[in-house]
């Protein structure tokens, strides 16, 4: 998947390889903030979440929340990374999204460290880091179009301060935008089979900066990087890459160079812009946090931690595609462990039902209404699947059974029942073909001259005596074969 | 040997932290936050050699509550406090620059 863009035009021929790194963070599940028992919960009204220690109140000590621990090393081993002892640092810095003028993070020393994130194609990302630190306040600027820039004034709500985060960052291992947004795709689900996130992007409780550079193809050495924020879908992020990788790309071949630097996002004029000038570089002064202690899981929690995890995205697409006969990016068992229909799959499996059949039912009409799952009956589906399978239903009959399923339940064989899908069984197919022949004599002397086309005058005849529940198929190759018996 | 530290530099630390300093406090604190310095050096001068970081002074690790909700503080008197609030919020002036 390089995504690489050729260049005619210009001084010389250069063909331009993407760099990319992603920092994702991610909210944490938990019923409190990081360092005080605030509730952590989105949505409520502005400054009722608050309480003397996220609000920075002075002789206030932050204490930290185990289950934001046990989450975060759900995350690390989800990742395969390294869990280590840590401890905390104080980020120092003037903006009011944070009342204490600081935010408590990790930096030299996180929790995990060096893991990998697997892509759906089979393609490793390493994984750098996933450390944890405290979210911040939600600022609104007024004036100024609502950015930053230019904003005559702000609101601050509170009830963010001091939320649990993981931040996540990648190594410089992806090359493309689609890279990218399968590679969040895939995190998200991860997440949220751990347990530790709800992954709910338009919630903001998974957030994606990407750093993007281009380098010639070819070149050991990484080219200059733009820090990417504010993209909040992933279609945005998709869009912003690709616009800063023309941006950076045009750039050199002008004889330019790339300013490293953040850039803002803007969805609505599809750019990005410098966010910070030079003059203010970062200088957050880390240090280490002087009120809390240092984190150091005893081994037995990060193995009841690893152990207890449920089977990741990557396993169960393994196992489905395994068990269907399927490539483990295809489709439909990409779609059917990302809706969580896998379980349907083992349950076909386990009744000794056909398990390709179930992904391709799963992944057509399950996955249409999906709304409706909670409500199918796992034996009135693998049932069904049976009666598909036994050739008690043709496959269209199978799909309007299931969707009567899906949309009111019941028991498939009584569906079928009242729908007219009487089982026509091998015999009662042989008799309706034999029907067919013998009502036709003139048609079936020319059928068996050659004339081809005169099969679908017999299927007709067919469908019409059956009331439709004849396997079409099957009938073809019952003619074909009384063809050749003579 | 250069100086520890530079006024220069005790003037650019003095504006992360938002503080405006005087010429004559400027140089005050250079000479003090030189006498700092010559200490760390003197300690980083040791063989700590098997010694293993500190990362704390408390021989303590592991500090941790349970993740229950605890009270919240009133809304109002909390906002009573600010200079300026607007719509259940606390109002600040117009911000240079972003967050990080």
């Amino acid at each position: 998947m390089t995504d690489t863009v050729a260049r005619t035009a210009g001084p010389g021929t250069t063909e331009w390889e993407t760099v990319i790194g992603l920092e994702v963070h991610t909210e944490l599940r938990t019923a409190t903030k990081l360092f005080c028992g605030c509730p952590n919960s989105f949505g409520d009204e502005p400054n009722t979440n608050i309480c003397a220690v996220c609000m920075g109140l002075p002789g206030t000590l932050p204490v930290l929340n185990r289950t934001a621990v046990d989450y975060a090393m759900r995350i690390g081993a989800a990742l395969h990374c390294r869990i280590q002892p840590s401890i905390f640092h104080r980020k120092n810095y003037f903006y009011p999204d944070q009342p204490k003028d600081y935010q408590i993070s990790q930096y030299d020393i996180p929790i995990n460290t060096d893991g990998w994130l697997e892509l759906p194609d089979g393609k490793r990302i390493g994984i750098e880091r996933a450390h944890m630190e405290e979210d911040t306040g939600k600022t609104t600027h007024f004036g100024g179009g609502g950015r930053i820039a230019g904003a005559d004034h702000s609101l601050v709500d509170y009830n963010r301060a001091g939320v649990p985060l993981v931040e996540i960052v990648s190594r410089p291992d992806l090359r493309s935008a689609e890279e990218a947004r399968a590679y969040v795709d895939e995190l998200r689900a991860i997440l949220v089979a751990s347990g530790a996130s709800d992954g709910k992007m338009e919630e903001g409780s998974l957030r994606v900066d990407a750093n993007v550079s281009v380098r010639p193809v070819g070149s050991p050495t990484f080219g200059t990087r733009c820090e990417i924020k504010n993209m909040n879908s992933l279609r945005s992020l998709g869009r912003a890459i690709d616009y800063e990788v023309a941006r950076q790309i045009s750039l050199l071949e002008g004889g330019g160079t790339v300013e490293q630097e953040t850039r803002h996002w803007d969805e609505n004029t599809g750019r990005t812009s410098t966010m910070r000038s030079k003059e203010e570089a970062e200088d957050y002064r880390y240090f280490p946090e002087p009120d809390l202690v240092p984190l150091d899981p005893p081994q037995e929690w990060i193995a009841l931690v690893s152990d207890g995890l449920p089977a990741m995205p990557a396993d169960r697409r393994a196992k489905v595609a395994a068990a269907a006969g399927l490539a483990p990016d295809s489709d439909a068992v990409v779609t059917v462990v990302r809706l969580d229909l896998d379980p349907l799959v083992d349950a076909a499996v386990a009744a000794g039902v056909d398990a390709g059949l179930a992904v391709r039912r799963l992944a057509n009409e399950v996955a249409a209404s999906i709304e409706s799952v909670p409500a199918l009956d796992v034996d009135a589906f693998v049932s069904l699947l049976g009666m598909e399978g036994r050739g008690e239903l043709t496959t269209a009959q199978a799909r309007t059974v299931l969707r009567t399923l899906l949309a009111d339940g019941g028991d498939p064989v009584a569906i079928a029942k009242s729908l007219g899908f009487e089982a026509l069984g091998a015999d009662a197919l042989g008799q309706a073909v034999d029907a067919a022949i013998a009502g036709n004599p003139a048609e079936w002397e020319r059928y068996v001259g050659g004339e081809d086309k005169l099969t679908g005058f017999f299927i007709g005849k067919i469908k019409a005596a059956t009331g439709g529940n004849a396997d079409l198929k099957e009938a073809s190759a019952l003619l074909r074969s009384r063809r050749e018996a003579g | 040997m250069a100086p520890r530290i530079t006024t220069a530099e005790v003037a650019h630390v003095a504006r992360l932290a938002r503080l405006a300093l005087t010429e004559s406090e400027l140089e005050t604190f250079t000479g003090q936050l030189a006498a700092v310095l010559d200490h760390a050096a003197d300690v980083e001068a040791l063989d700590t050699t098997g010694v293993p970081p500190t990362a704390h002074p408390l021989p303590l690790v592991n500090v941790l509550r349970d993740d229950v909700v605890a009270p919240v503080l009133d809304r109002e008197e909390v906002l009573a406090q600010a200079p300026a609030t607007e719509d259940h919020r606390f109002r600040v002036p117009r911000i240079i620059g972003e967050a990080p």
